[in-house]
């Protein structure tokens, strides 16, 4: 039996707002060429693709159809996951585990550029008949859920806009990260009014870039490389999709899907195991509702947690030290795909300015955005 | 287990239902907008149909010359090496005589069929096709194999795109008579 | 090779019909729910639960995935969607084996859905952007097109008629009059085929199958679990996916390689060498006539451009020594995409079971296989299995 599965190998374009030098086939080829230079292996030698792609993000009708060529998987033993990269890796997990592969690679990408209205793409999303005729754009529902979480947890939208101030300063440190600003508190709840209680600067922006990575299981990774980042736990779970029965306090499918990495990682106080996460910011508030949801604190307490610092680039568990989400931009599908990339960095000691000393576990959430209630998490060691 | 031990799902719905008002409708078009950025293959290879020429890539590692052209051989998984104009010419790979438009809409009785082809290009490597359009051609002469040319675009109407060659037509149409252009798409996108 | 085992223990399936009252939600929902009672399940027993669905622009909602979790169970638990394009039916039981050959799930609900009806004027326009968007959407071309290339460069290759290929929809559409769940079930001749509307030369309009709305759905366990659950599991023993170049039109048109890959993986996972003798029943994809000919030979089920001469034998009847498509296939019991190809996985796993009723094949068949595919003549999907 397959006992572990370890990321042996990953690479990046980095993320740009836009990159209109290169077609989406350029701009993965790159990601993938240097997580295949990482890995030491040639695509040829890798027994199982996933690209992570949903139809209308790319503008096709079927999208699987474009995901062999740039990444070298013509004639191989391949697939879509509609859904973010931390599903695929989930899916390639599950490959190797069965033991019928001992090698996948995982590719994701976002050209957010090149959709010209994502909002209304975004809204198309909705259910067609209870919510779309409502034309409510999609941060409205954000708003309402904002709303709902500031009452439950009592947390402030002038703590919600810490988060940003936080988070874009991390982001000055990487340089994957394109959003990196020093900002201040008055300044986000100074910016336009969206769907109150948010303001401009709560949302991300949007951002281009790719990551591939190969996975490999025990025997493979250890005789590949000297670190391998190994998957010690990954969960995923949905919560109903119908707006009006969700509670919009928790974010139960966070909830869900750590519940269920803990437990295959058996961890049982998260909030002392963990060293460091990359949890899903795309909105300010989200980054406070999912650390409750993932027990790295109890609920309603994110926001003291936050002020106390504890959260910082030096505190005790730094939180997005990439930049997350507002700092590095939204990437739609390879949203997990970015806060896996910094995982493996800071897990082997390669990320430089931003460097954590001493990290041996790290914890990677994403959330698929409005209107979904779907998430996923993966923890990663270097031990 | 039997299927036919279980009422299975699924009510058909005629259209008169919907014209008698039995079941209700709701109605959304939804107003999607891309600008893919064509990268710097597809972008030269645009600018050179622009220009009345057709460009391919080569990679040395296979020695393939490669139509589409792309910057990264798919096979040998490296950057390819170098620009290689092909001909304008090409054989045909095969063929049909489409009756519909892409919305499943039939071509009206007076509109001639569409000549969708998978043409070879010479100068490519062999089976490098392209999908284009076949005219001057009568629908019944056509063939497997038959050597065909573009017919290009003036230089001013050109665009930039793959319509900058109308399309490709018969090297030897010995018959001069009543062949016609390649009919234009029908359908309202 | 020491994988854990896995088993289809239930199944559940729509009607296949042109324009379905119920939701893509509620069509789900009714195929998830027989599959369950079935094999006497409730949701609670299910650890996961995996949908597959085509393209978003057929139910009009993006993310659909996302849309359809509530019918397809997928509440609360951990759910995800696979897309292959065409081939996705057929790689939903391999995504939902991952599941349980992987040791994360016991019991693994497997859902497909496809609601093309909601596609107007016709579902046939989502398939516009299936093309390249800079280098042949400016064409305006149509699904039929990619067909009607494909089929004229197999007829032209191997010196195969119109009529050869006309008899593969006139056994299918047959054979789907013993479907409960057939849409286009009929008795039809060659004549009728070759007299139907030419749509796109060479393809007329009864080589083609409908757009569909269905679903489908099957429970997949874990040995263990699969034994205590039923006395006739059905195991899955092969499973093999493979995806060719996106430039479709730099290939061989006239043998699917796509298919060769996918089968050759499936068969040595399964320990297969003679698949012509080892498989005794196969439902391979056929959304137009020629395609079942054209994967037949992908499925090495023949040599190449000898699957037409096969079916002219009356070799894949039902009755004959190898029944292709016995359920009707997508030309007769209909193509709701992602369901049509749970529908073979389905169709299989009640042959071998014995249990397929007027449409049972003779010959206490005891090892089957399901292909789907296609995107761009370019996806492979194959799983074998086994009573
Ligand atoms: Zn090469």
């Amino acid at each position: 039996m397959i006992k572990r599965v370890a990321i042996v190998g990953i690479g990046t374009t980095g993320f740009r707002p836009v990159t209109p030098d290169v077609s989406f086939r350029e701009l993965i080829f790159e990601a993938a060429r240097k997580a295949y230079t990482d890995a030491g292996m040639e695509p040829s030698e890798i027994d199982g693709f996933i690209t992570t792609a949903e139809d209308f993000m790319e503008g096709y009708s079927i999208a699987d159809e474009y995901c062999p060529d740039q990444i070298g998987a013509v004639l191989k033993p391949t697939q879509t996951i509609p859904g973010d990269f931390i599903q695929g890796m989930a899916t390639g997990y599950m490959m190797i585990m069965t033991g019928a592969y001992r090698t996948i690679a995982i590719e994701a990408h976002s050209k957010a550029s090149n959709m010209k209205n994502i909002s209304e793409l975004m809204g198309f999303a909705q259910d067609p008949v209870y919510n779309r005729p409502l034309r409510e754009t999609p941060h409205a529902v954000a708003g309402l859920e904002m709303t709902r979480y500031l009452f439950e947890s009592a947390a402030s939208s002038e703590q919600c806009a810490q988060v940003v101030v936080k988070n874009k300063m991390n982001a000055m440190r990487n340089p994957y990260a394109a959003f990196g600003a020093e900002i201040t508190e008055g300044d986000v709840l100074a910016s336009e009014p969206v769907s109150l209680p948010l303001h401009r600067l709560d949302i991300a922006p949007h951002a281009d870039g790719a990551v591939v990575a190969v996975l490999a299981d025990e025997d493979t990774a250890n005789t590949l490389c000297e670190t391998p980042i190994w998957i010690e736990g990954i969960g995923w779970s949905t919560d109903t999709p119908t707006l009006e029965m969700r509670d919009w306090g928790e974010a139960a499918y966070a909830r869900l899907s750590a519940e269920m990495a803990y437990r295959m990682a058996g961890i049982e106080n998260p909030a002392a195991l963990i060293d460091f996460a990359e949890i899903c910011d795309e909105y300010s508030y989200k980054e406070l509702q999912h650390m409750e949801a993932l027990k790295l604190c109890m609920p309603g307490e994110a926001a003291y947690m936050l002020e106390s610092g504890a959260t910082s680039y030096q505190g005790e568990l730094p939180i997005n030290i990439s930049g997350g989400a507002r700092g590095v931009g939204h990437l739609f599908e390879a949203s997990g795909a970015h806060k896996i990339l910094e995982l493996v960095e800071q897990l082997r000691g390669h990320a430089g300015a931003r460097q954590i000393p001493d990290v041996n576990v790290g914890l990677a959430q994403v959330w698929r955005g409005v209107p979904t209630a779907t998430g996923a998490v993966a923890i990663l060691s270097n031990m | 287990m039997k299927l036919e031990d279980f009422e299975l799902g699924g009510t058909h719905l005629k259209s008169s239902d919907f014209k008698q008002g039995k079941v209700l409708t709701t109605e959304w078009e939804p107003n999607l907008k891309y600008a893919w950025d064509n990268g710097v293959a597809i972008g030269r290879y645009l600018a050179e149909l622009k220009a009345g020429r057709i460009i391919a890539r080569i990679c040395h590692k296979c020695d393939r010359i490669m139509l589409p052209p792309r910057m990264f051989c798919e096979l040998c998984f490296r950057p390819t090496d170098e620009w290689m104009y092909v001909k304008d010419t090409g054989v045909i790979n095969t063929f049909s005589i489409a009756k519909v438009n892409w919305d499943a809409s039939r071509r009206g009785p007076k509109e001639p069929p569409l000549l969708p082809a998978v043409i070879e290009i010479d100068g490519a490597s062999e089976g490098m096709g392209i999908m284009h359009m076949l005219g001057e051609v009568n629908p019944k002469d056509l063939k497997i194999g038959m050597k065909v040319k573009a017919v290009w675009k003036k230089p001013e109407d050109r665009t930039g795109s793959i319509t900058d060659i109308l399309y490709f037509k018969p090297v030897t149409a010995k018959r001069k008579t009543k062949t016609k252009a390649a009919p234009k798409a029908g359908g309202k996108r | 090779m020491g994988m854990r085992k896995v088993a289809i223990v239930g199944a559940g399936i729509t009607k296949f019909v042109r324009r379905a009252q119920e939701t893509g939600k509620e069509l789900s929902w009714q195929a998830s729910k027989m599959a369950l009672e079935s094999c006497d399940l409730t949701l609670d027993d299910i650890d996961m639960v995996t949908l597959g669905t085509a393209p978003d622009a057929f139910d009009g909602v993006h993310m659909k995935g996302e849309y359809l979790a509530d019918g397809a169970g997928g509440i609360g638990k951990p759910y995800m969607r696979h897309f292959v394009g065409g081939g996705t039916g057929v790689f939903s039981p391999i995504h939902g084996w991952f599941h349980v050959a992987s040791g994360m799930a016991d019991i693994c609900l497997v859902v497909a859905e496809e609601k093309m009806s909601t596609c107007h004027p016709h579902p046939a326009g989502a398939f516009l952007t299936i093309f390249d968007h800079t280098t042949e959407q400016p064409l305006m071309p149509t699904l039929i097109w990619i067909f009607a290339l494909e089929m004229n460069r197999y007829m032209q290759t191997y010196g195969i008629s119109k009529a050869d290929i006309a008899q593969v929809s006139v056994k299918n559409k047959r054979n789907a009059m013993d479907h409960p769940s057939a849409q286009v079930a009929e008795k039809i001749t060659v004549e009728d085929v070759l007299n139907s509307e030419t749509l796109c030369w060479p393809v007329n309009r009864l080589d083609i199958s409908p757009a569909s709305d269905g679903a489908a759905a099957i429970v997949l366990a874990s040995e263990r679990v699969a034994r205590r659950l039923t006395d006739k599991p059905v195991w899955i023993d092969g499973i093999g996916h493979s995806i060719d170049t996106a430039y479709w039109a730099t290939r061989d048109l006239a043998y699917p390689r796509y298919v060769e890959t996918a089968a050759r993986m499936a068969y040595d996972m399964a320990g297969i060498k003679e698949p012509d003798k080892e498989i005794h029943i196969a439902e391979p994809y056929d959304p137009f006539d020629y395609k079942e000919l054209h994967h037949m030979e992908g499925l090495m089920l023949c040599p190449r451009g000898k699957a037409a001469q096969l079916t002219a034998d009356g070799v894949t009847a039902r009755d004959g020594n190898m029944p292709i498509c016995p359920s009707g296939g997508a030309l007769g019991v209909g193509n709701p995409i992602a369901a049509t190809g749970l529908m073979k996985i389905i169709e299989i796993f009640l042959q071998l079971r014995g249990e397929a009723g007027k449409r049972q094949v003779p010959g206490d068949p005891r090892c089957g296989l399901a292909q789907a595919g296609v995107d761009l003549m370019q996806m492979g999907t194959v799983v074998v299995m086994r009573s």
